[in-house]
């Protein structure tokens, strides 16, 4: 279908873009990355490495690792996400998009995606750090990918449709994380359940909670893309 | 009762005939709710005395959640199809009684909570996901307080009601589901067996909480649909201030 | 071309037209001129459907401002330069007029004739458009419109922050786009210059057009 593969070519075309500035800036890498490894290792702090588990034979530290890492990841995407409208509101880009013949859901799709993949390469460097930091083992790892995927969509899809209905205002940056953490409760509880089945075992725990994030990412996916454009109608 | 000698249009009450029968129906079965709630019914079997709170917290909370922000839902709805003021108000309107409700719920819950499970908080289904969706409504409350133009408030905040109402569903499933599997069963309000002078006092605390909810809601229904024409109003003057300018400068 | 009645438009509550005229025919160019604060921004802004109106009425390329279907088309079809460059700075020259030319779905082999026109084809291409000056990067967001070959130019201050080369080049980029066929609607505060380009000035005082008109 013809009107589909324009809105993949404008969802491509704006990620591009997006990716593009990252590699030629390094803002998720340089500044995002250190904050979620910093925060990683201030959580070791908090719950004292050496306290144990009696009765699953672990620190606490490993039992709660999945939570603590996904925890990260939330608290990491914010900043992921402020900057990805932060070069949109930079130079007035925002408004100027839409002087354009883009598909407003392209626009969704492709700034959501950009998200995503910065996202994916930060958990997988903070997973290996949480890995390596909290010491959990590596039970399933197909579920986990899954997950990761699953999860990984969903904060973008939401994030970046949270940004979008407080982009333009001056108060972005602080109304962006009350309207999204609260919004994606429901996917830090099903990644954390669903990789503490992978780590710990029996997946079969885990695959159920994967579903969820996978049907909470739809959701996301398909409002944003209905109301990107009606969000950037008016200013 | 004269009516007040009124001079202005601040004078303008925001009562109507509509909220006058609402309030006295509310007053109404408050005393009765009271009568029941407090003296009539015995203490409960397992709730104790607590069981009195009780009448009060789960209608709270189905009306904050459901009621309420459902009706935001549909506000919202509307108003992106007609782009009427009067259903944006009205999820306004909703939203906002609806926060505090939840609020409600949230303290009455806690209460309820001590003297039954010893402790203000346990991770309940019902009291979680009422704590995270009172943060997201408090979000929605923010985004129509945005620094932009009324009609981008307007439309993003009927997008966030939409998806908000949605997500409060999901957020209500996933935390129960959580509880199901993770915490064993606790001493849940609807499991309790009620008979007779509890159940009676339930619904009355039930339509009660309804009516005050009605009541409240029209008010600030009133309150918003005035502030509206009192802008627009506003923009009259402005834009005769505006006229004026010009004519001040070429004549 | 376009025709603008007894237009409101408010910006938050502040009506900033407060019942404007306008009426363009094909291959005019016109200025508008006024003082500070008086709506000739927002007077273009509208002409891109970037703003509702609140009263009057509105025909840009014949689509409807009233609606937002209309202003939508609107938006596709003309070539706006604001005030903000929409610019990414990490990006650069030549990214950036790539990238907005993909998303104008403008044509890839106009982009070189554009940098060209604009002095922008050599070294500057490959800057970072936020190593760039002010004057560098006004001649980058001019190469973007010029991509756009719109058939209605709205130019907000399209002289400011350039040198006199600079200025002489948006005079012939505007009489090329005129010889073509398309309308130029601009707005300037280099009286004289602008004067000479245009076919008519539009005066707006405290968003009115209260003298229309007068032919240079």
């Amino acid at each position: 279908m013809r009107v589909r593969s324009e809105l993949l070519a404008d969802a491509w075309l704006v990620a591009s873009k997006d990716l593009r500035i990252e590699r030629s800036s390094r803002v998720v890498a340089s500044q995002v990355l250190p904050f979620g490894l910093i925060v990683l290792i201030l959580f070791g702090f908090g719950i004292s490495p050496d306290r144990r588990v009696v009765e699953a034979d672990r620190t606490v530290l490993e039992q709660v690792a999945p939570g603590l890492f996904w925890l990260t990841v939330f608290l990491a995407s914010l900043l992921a996400l402020g900057r990805s409208f932060a070069i949109e509101s930079a130079d007035g880009s925002l408004e100027a998009l839409r002087l354009t013949g883009l598909d407003p859901g392209g626009v969704f799709l492709g700034k959501s995606l950009a998200v995503a993949a910065e996202l994916l390469v930060l958990e997988a460097l903070l997973g290996a750090g949480a890995l390596l930091l909290y010491g959990a083992p590596l039970g399933h790892p197909f579920l986990l990918m899954v997950v990761v995927v699953a999860a990984t969509a969903s904060i973008a899809a939401a994030g970046t449709l949270y940004s979008a209905l407080a982009s333009g205002s001056r108060v972005r940056d602080t109304l962006v994380p009350v309207l999204v953490l609260p919004a994606l409760a429901p996917a830090l509880l099903g990644a954390t359940l669903a990789t503490e089945a992978a780590l710990f075992g029996p997946p079969s725990d885990g695959w159920p909670w994967a579903g969820l994030l996978g049907a909470f990412a739809v959701l996301y996916f398909g409002a944003g893309m209905l109301s990107f454009g009606l969000m950037l109608e008016e200013t | 009762m004269s009516p007040p000698t009124s001079t202005g249009p601040a004078a303008t009450p925001t009562g109507s005939k509509l909220t006058r029968v609402l309030g006295s129906l509310s007053l109404a079965f408050l005393a009765i709710f009271l009568l029941f709630g407090l003296m009539l019914s015995p203490p409960e079997v397992s709730q104790r005395e607590a069981v009195r709170l009780f009448y009060i917290h789960v209608p709270s909370a189905v009306i904050a959640l459901y009621l309420a922000f459902g009706l935001t839902a549909v506000g919202s709805v509307v108003y992106l199809r007609k782009r009427s003021t009067f259903w944006d108000l009205l999820a306004w309107s909703a939203a906002e009684i609806g926060v505090l409700f939840c609020a409600f719920t949230l303290v009455t819950g806690m209460l309820w909570g001590r003297p039954t499970w010893g402790v203000f908080w346990k991770w309940d289904p019902r009291l979680t996901s009422t704590a995270i969706s009172f943060v997201l409504f408090i979000g929605y409350l923010a985004v129509r307080q945005l620094d932009l133009t009324p009609e981008a408030r307007s439309s993003r905040a009927a997008v966030l009601g939409i998806i908000g109402f949605l997500n409060t569903i999901v957020v209500r499933f996933s935390v129960s589901w959580w509880q199901s599997l993770h915490q064993g069963t606790t001493l849940n309000p609807v499991d309790t067996q009620m008979d007779g002078l509890h159940l009676l006092s339930f619904f009355l605390g039930f339509a009660t909480l309804a009516l005050v909810f009605s009541w409240l809601l029209v008010h600030r229904f009133r309150v918003a649909w005035l502030a509206h024409q009192a802008g627009e109003a506003g923009l009259d003057r402005a834009l005769a201030e505006r006229r004026a300018e010009a004519t001040g400068r070429t004549v | 071309m376009v025709s603008v009645r007894d237009a409101v438009c408010l910006l938050g509550n502040f009506p900033a037209l407060a019942g404007a005229d306008l009426e363009l025919e094909s291959g005019e160019v016109v200025l508008l001129e006024g003082p500070n604060g008086a709506g000739k921004s927002t007077l273009l802004r509208l002409c891109a459907g970037l703003i509702g109106l609140r009263q009057g009425s509105g025909d840009v390329l014949g689509n409807d401002l009233a609606t937002r279907g209309g202003r939508q088309q609107t938006r596709r079809a003309v070539g706006l330069l604001a005030h903000h460059s929409a610019l990414y700075g990490e990006l650069t020259v030549e990214e950036n007029v790539r990238f907005w030319s993909r998303a104008n779905r403008a044509f890839d082999a106009d982009v070189e004739p554009a940098l060209e026109r604009l002095g922008l084809s050599d070294r500057l291409r490959s800057v970072p458009v936020a190593a760039l000056s002010a004057g560098q990067r006004r001649r980058t967001a001019l190469a973007v419109v010029v991509c756009r070959r719109a058939r209605l130019w709205l130019l907000d201050e399209p002289h400011a922050g350039l040198d006199a080369a600079g200025r002489d080049l948006v005079d012939g980029l505007v009489r090329d786009a005129a010889a073509a066929g398309a309308t130029v609607l601009l707005s300037s505060h280099e009286i004289d210059r602008a004067t000479d380009l245009a076919h008519r000035v539009v005066r707006v005082v405290a968003g009115q057009t209260p003298v229309s008109g007068g032919h240079s």
